[in-house]
């Protein structure tokens, strides 16, 4: 078993992966910015090493810095957490060749579902339905306006290397495909340093379920039921939920199917520790796969919850190389789980970030109320980096439970110095549609654009 | 720099610099090793060094101060 791990990211998870060495009795290396000198996992960890200036490029993406860090505090393993370096296969090579071990799935497992065009050919071949589009990167134009006449119109227009929602594009028609071809090839070049794009069929108001899967070194896999994270704003999710209500109320059949086809793209890519398979599910029950995240999601909480199994954990133990403890069967789901995602953001002003000093701050508690943040009382968010404050996880013995559980902690939450989206989150939760279950990716938009704005009143 | 500090080329020889060296920015006053690759750090100042402010084969962090120098 490893003896130090050092924590490759910050805030909440960060702090979540310190726990999780904790209670191993694992010691603990934080790296952090210049920014991120009072962050908690800086305190919390055993050690800490400052790795550069405040911007990510300066610091949490240096490899040769972290792998420095690494090697001078003689750590045995790197956690990456989740973004920064987490599914960088170039990083997770160097710790390899170190002698440092990853904590994630491994290099091959990464290079086989790459990017987004190549595990939609992953998925193809494991007899996986994925939605009508390009077999590859579109190279030219006139490929992209082929496709979209074959599979009909409205398509999305991807960027092969985005990730958290970002470098999509919806087109209508013939004009804003081209239009939009060029616009997603340059805008994908500076994001992602990857200009190449494919197309797909736009599935409108879908769901978004995701399968929890965990393998191990014997290429044992399994998974661990789904997270519906339908409600999205601008392609960031707001509100994550484990069991699904779709697939609970219209679709039991469904979760077995697609927690299968998880497992064949898993075993064919050779996966092993944690990872997301992504699927897009829509109104008739149709589902298709959308891609792989090879890392710990954001989200992990609300499975963590209704499974009774600590993912970060097992995480350790897996790439220390301990075999699955459980088997698919033994996988049961207990009770409900949502997670509001509690971001310093003015709902009121388009969700602008409020970076800034938490004045006051008391954070919601009780019977079956989770928070994993790294925020305090006289705590200064940067502006360097993301939004969140934290996750608020709240668990019931049923969806309804959860709900008015939910409800009743957002009310408790206290957060004063900086704007967040908690008034928000419990407009949600409030709304009729969410709590029948009836929602698809389009919900926020149109509870903030429709006649329910007044609903989401400035609580003072 | 993320690394181990070395006040001296190799084990065996000389210090670099020492309190009182006289110093220009070109002049090499301690090594930092990082993954196992030697980086020769320079003054980048004139000046005399007044104090060392680590000790040989401690590791340093980004932004920590290694010598102080009273520049000329």
């Amino acid at each position: 078993m490893f003896e130090k791990i050092l924590v490759a990211n910050r805030g909440e998870i960060a702090v979540r992966i310190i726990r999780a060495c904790k209670e191993l009795n694992i010691r603990t290396v934080a790296v952090y910015s210049e920014a991120d000198a009072n962050s908690m996992h800086v305190q919390m960890a055993d050690e800490a090493i400052c790795i550069g200036k405040a911007p990510a490029t300066e610091s949490y993406l240096r490899i040769d810095r972290i792998v420095s860090a690494a090697e001078i505090s003689d750590v045995d393993a790197i956690h990456p957490g989740y973004g920064f370096l987490s599914e960088n296969a170039h990083f997770a090579e160097v710790c390899e060749q170190c002698n440092i071990r990853f904590i994630g799935p491994s290099p091959r497992a990464m290079q086989a579902l790459a990017d987004k065009a190549v595990s939609r050919a992953l998925a193809k071949k494991a007899g996986v339905p994925t939605p009508p589009g390009s077999d590859g990167p579109v190279e030219k134009e006139q490929e992209a306006l082929a496709v979209a006449k074959r599979i009909g119109y409205p398509v999305m227009i991807k960027a092969v290397a985005g990730g958290g929602g970002r470098g999509m594009r919806v087109a209508h028609n013939d004009v804003s495909l081209v239009k939009g071809y060029h616009t997603a090839r340059s805008e994908a070049e500076k994001a992602f340093g990857n200009s190449k794009v494919y197309i797909e069929k736009y599935i409108e108001n879908p769901h978004h379920i995701e399968i929890q899967i965990l393998g191990d070194q014997r290429g044992r896999i399994i998974h661990l039921g789904e997270r519906d994270c339908s409600i999205q704003r601008r392609n960031q999710k707001v509100i994550e939920e484990a069991p699904s209500p779709l697939l609970e109320n219209k679709f039991r059949k469904l979760r077995e199917k697609i927690g299968k086809a998880a497992i064949r793209i898993a075993e064919a890519a050779r996966y092993t520790n944690a990872g997301t398979v992504e699927f897009i599910v829509d109104e008739h029950g149709n589902f298709y796969f959308l891609e792989v995240n090879k890392r710990i999601q954001v989200e992990h909480p609300v499975t963590e919850e209704v499974t009774g199994i600590d993912l970060v954990r097992y995480q350790i133990l897996l790439a220390a190389g301990e075999p699955l403890q459980h088997s698919q069967s033994d996988i049961e789901i207990k009770g409900h789980a949502i997670e509001c995602r509690i971001n310093a953001e003015d709902p009121f002003d388009d969700f602008r970030p409020s970076p800034g000093r938490i004045e006051m701050y008391y954070q919601p508690g009780g019977r079956g109320v989770r928070v994993d943040t790294h925020a305090y009382a006289g705590y200064t968010i940067p502006p360097t980096y993301d939004s969140m404050i934290g996750k608020l996880i709240v668990t019931g013995k049923d969806r309804r439970e959860a709900i008015d559980r939910m409800n009743r902690a957002l009310g408790e939450y206290l957060i004063t110095g900086v704007k967040t989206t908690i008034s928000f989150q419990q407009a949600v939760m409030q709304d009729p549609n969410f709590r029948r279950g009836v929602y698809s990716t389009g919900f926020v938009d149109h509870l903030l654009g429709g006649p329910r704005r007044e609903l989401i009143e400035e609580k003072t | 720099m993320i690394g181990t500090f070395y006040r001296s080329p190799s084990p065996e020889a000389a210090a670099y610099v020492e309190v009182g060296s006289e110093v220009n920015p070109e002049t090499v006053v301690c090594i930092i090793e990082a993954m196992k690759v030697m980086n020769e750090i320079k003054a980048e100042v004139k000046g005399i060094i007044t104090q060392v402010l680590v000790e040989n084969a401690k590791p340093v962090e980004f932004g920590q101060p290694l010598f102080k120098v009273r520049p000329s």
